[in-house]
């Protein structure tokens, strides 16, 4: 590992031991899900060029990672490539371009540990993928697809982008008891704030060229299939974001939910000598309506995407 | 960032290397499952996992040593439980400034930090004894989807391809990276420098795809249709079931060794 | 002052592979050598070297700076590297983005980058093309375009990896002409002998990581024996 690694950007590959067992498995089953999605999303789409083009973007989007450019005082910033995969073929198409990047980084390079690898690929590959590609479709039907929409759009999702993925990260290190949130959250969010900007930078150059010089592949990533169910999924993530920026934002008054946890006692519990397989919170939060706001996220999160799974089945099925 | 490809397998004939991929994948698999579980504090299960990294690595022939100089990949990392010893409530050791150190604190840190660290040289051993074809074979065994396992063969194969063409790209770029006069103007500004990182990886998404489109055009002039045909799995040996099983047994007993003392 | 200053310069390969075992080689301001050689012999090593993109042991001064000293960036500007497949040297989405970075990098002021970048395309002959998108264009395009990128920087010594490479004859007769014109020095390393009676004076014969030759021409290219010895053929 060369010693500028240690002054790169604070990458998002969790290492094996930072997430409890727990967490690990709920990553893996969330993983597993959406990788056997987009295997029958994908299939369907691109026929036998399924495995020829995905394993060449995979391994474009692996070589790219290298091309980084100089930021400032010895750190450089460089792409992720979810944004940029999902905008050229598509979310679901990216999510297996970035589980076979990120899988091969844990299991060659020992980038990002195995248990953990399930919220790995989660982070960097789904939610990355899916964040960017519900705004950049959002924002192209609002501003139109003039190349300067298209490039904004793209930005804008890649930045965004970056940031989920960094809080989602935050939130599973503070539930494995790691970090605590009021820590995770703020540093993780932050940084990823100006790493984004790299990353948006990158996918705009990217996205500019390519309209430039064949406009035909970014059509491809128009065509994905179900794409109701991908913006389902969009929805859902852009509820999520909403209701973090808000918790961040929120008042300091317990909410009722806290209430409920304050009473059970969920908050507050004195650490047990003895392992407990699900983390106590007798970390103290810089204020604890974060923790009610990030319940509220991922409760949030989850009904909207339950809804929009359902709707999408129900819309398959009339229309199959 | 990973720019010297080569392949991380190194020859060898010793047990390890002949042992099924699919049995070390599972092992190691497992070793790291027994890491994560084990409760914070547990020296001595720490201690024996970490022995049996060691006796594992002196088998492989690589060395004691081989893994351990290696596993050092996931420092940055620690940062993230760098707040441990500060906030967890407990007998306090030492004050730095406003915030006390706590002996719990510090257990949990260190604890985290060892897991990490075994689990690592467990991955190191299984990945320098195993050759990458072999390691997608084991996964293909294991039941991973196969359209999976061939995008990641195809990854592998044109990795090397594509990062040598990102390689020269940036030889260009950094070939034509003049100072001026004016050393503080130049690099030509972060929002540059970003855009022109960016059109270098439009331009090579172009070629990836291109030849993407290239190699499906030889694939189905092969007769290609759409689905990876793949050898029978043959079963394992008697070595490897010895192997697992004496492991998982190894594994079991640290477990117990963890929870109950 | 010499332009290039190499004293017994080694380098091996990350994996080992001895590339260059010894090179001595003195260029001087506005000279015109040609290098040649087998594949392999380690023309293109040589050079990565001389803008510092590998850095090997042993004594380099190029244009008055030493390598070693961290003098990377004035190298840089100082050298303009072309090299054998024009893709690679070309990254940028328009033909003007691409002449365009070297001044911008080293932070002139725009009014002069453009000025230099009108200049460059004029000397290669391809001002109308400074809109177009480089991906398009044709092999021989490209590599006047290329040269046009280092041109820009205003660079004292162009250094050439086989420039007249993958042409067709009309595009290659438009290399010689351009380079006939050019007043810096030049390095050339090619398979094209011809091309080498034609434009350069002096000529450097490597084999197998060492300088095995280094002469007139016209003296080395009628020793049969020599060129033979080292897998190079004059054609009739």
């Amino acid at each position: 590992m060369p010693l500028s690694d240690l002054f790169a950007p604070v990458k998002l590959h969790i290492p094996d031991g930072f997430l409890s067992p727990l967490v690990s498995v709920v990553g893996w089953v969330l993983a597993v899900a959406a990788i056997a999605y987009a295997l029958r999303q994908t299939r369907g789409q691109l026929g036998s060029k399924q495995i020829p083009l995905m394993g060449v973007l995979a391994a474009f989007i692996f070589a790219a990672q290298a091309i980084n450019f100089p930021v400032a005082g010895g750190t450089s910033g460089h792409l992720l490539g979810g944004t940029l995969a999902a905008i050229i073929l598509g979310p679901w198409a990216a999510v297996l371009v970035m589980t076979a990047v990120i899988g091969v980084q844990a299991l060659l390079f020992q980038d990002g540990g195995l248990l953990v690898l399930g919220f790995n690929i989660v982070n960097m590959g789904v939610l990355t993928a899916f964040t960017g590609h519900f705004l950049y479709q959002a924002l192209k039907r609002m501003l139109g697809t003039g190349r300067s929409s298209l490039l904004a759009a793209g930005a804008v999702g890649a930045w965004l982008s970056v940031i989920v993925g960094a809080m989602a990260t935050a939130v599973e290190l503070a539930f494995s008891g790691t970090t605590p949130l009021g820590v995770a959250l703020p540093a993780m969010a932050g940084v990823h704030v100006l790493i984004g900007i790299g990353e948006a930078l990158i996918t705009v150059g990217a996205l500019g060229f390519i309209f430039a010089t064949r406009r035909d592949l970014l059509d491809l990533g128009e065509k994905a299939p179900a794409k109701a169910t991908a913006n389902w999924v969009g929805v859902g993530l852009g509820f999520a974001l909403l209701v973090a920026i808000f918790s961040f934002a929120a008042s300091r008054q317990p909410d009722g939910l806290e209430r409920v946890a304050e009473d059970t006692g969920f908050l507050g519990t004195a650490l047990d000598p003895n392992y407990k397989l699900l983390p106590d919170y007798t970390i103290p939060f810089i204020g604890n309506e974060l923790l009610s706001g990030i319940l509220a996220v991922v409760v949030g999160t989850l009904v909207v995407f339950g809804i929009g799974w359902v709707v999408a089945r129900i819309q398959a099925k009339s229309a199959a | 960032m990973h720019i010297n490809l080569a392949d991380q397998h190194h020859r060898g004939s010793s047990l390890i290397h002949r042992l099924d991929p699919r049995t070390k994948l599972i092992g190691t698999l497992l070793f790291i499952v027994a890491a994560t579980v084990l409760p914070p504090g547990a020296w001595l299960p720490y201690g024996l996992l970490f022995a049996a990294s060691l006796v594992v690595a002196q088998r492989t022939g690589l060395g004691t040593g081989f893994a351990l100089r290696r596993s050092f990949v996931a420092l940055p990392f620690a940062l993230a439980a760098i707040t441990l010893p500060f906030t967890v409530p407990g007998e306090g050791l030492a004050r730095l400034g406003p915030l006390t150190i706590s002996a719990e604190g510090l257990v949990r840190f260190a604890s985290i930090l060892i897991k990490s660290w075994v689990s690592v040289q467990m991955a190191i051993l299984m990945t320098y004894t195993t050759a990458f074809p072999e390691l997608l074979w084991g996964l293909r065994a294991l039941r991973l989807p196969p359209t999976l396992v061939a995008i990641i063969s195809f990854m592998y194969r044109y990795l090397f391809v594509l990062a040598d063409e990102a390689l020269r790209l940036t030889r260009a770029r950094a070939a034509r990276s003049g100072a001026g006069a004016d050393r503080r103007r130049t690099g030509g500004g972060v929002v540059w420098r970003g855009k022109v990182a960016g059109g270098m990886v439009g331009n090579l998404t172009l070629r990836a795809f291109e030849r993407s489109e290239r190699i499906h055009d030889a694939m189905v002039a092969r007769g290609y249709q759409g689905e990876m045909r793949m050898l029978d799995t043959p079963h394992l040996h008697d070595a490897d079931r010895s192997a697992l099983v004496g492991w998982v047994t190894f594994l079991a007993m640290t477990l117990l060794i963890g929870f109950v003392f | 002052m010499a332009t290039i200053e190499i004293h017994d310069l080694k380098f091996n390969y990350p994996d080992g592979h001895p590339a260059l075992l010894g090179v001595s080689l003195t260029v001087k301001p506005g000279e015109r050598v040609a290098l040649v050689g087998p594949n392999g012999a380690g023309k293109s090593t040589l050079m990565l070297h001389l803008n510092g993109i590998l850095q090997g042991q042993g004594q380099l001064r190029v244009c008055g700076w030493s390598l070693d000293n961290g003098h990377l960036g004035q190298v840089r500007a100082a050298v303009g590297l072309v090299f054998q497949d024009p893709d690679d040297q070309l990254f940028s989405p328009t033909v003007y983005e691409d002449v365009a970075f070297g001044p911008l990098h080293m932070g002139l002021p725009v009014a002069e980058v453009r000025q230099r970048v009108d200049r460059a395309l004029r000397a290669v002959g391809m001002s109308e093309y400074a809109g177009r998108v480089s991906h398009h264009l044709s092999v021989g395009e490209k590599k006047r375009i290329a040269i046009a990128t280092v041109l820009s920087m205003d660079a004292q010594l162009l250094v050439l990896d086989e420039p007249t490479a993958g042409l067709d004859p009309r595009a290659r007769r438009g290399i010689i002409n351009l380079l006939r014109e050019l007043p810096q020095t030049v390095l050339a390393s090619t398979h094209d002998l011809l091309f080498v009676r034609e434009l350069f004076p002096r000529m450097v014969i490597m084999d197998k990581g060492r300088i095995v030759a280094d002469g007139a021409t016209a003296a080395l290219l009628a020793d049969q024996a020599l060129l033979e010895a080292h897998g190079l053929e004059l054609p009739r």
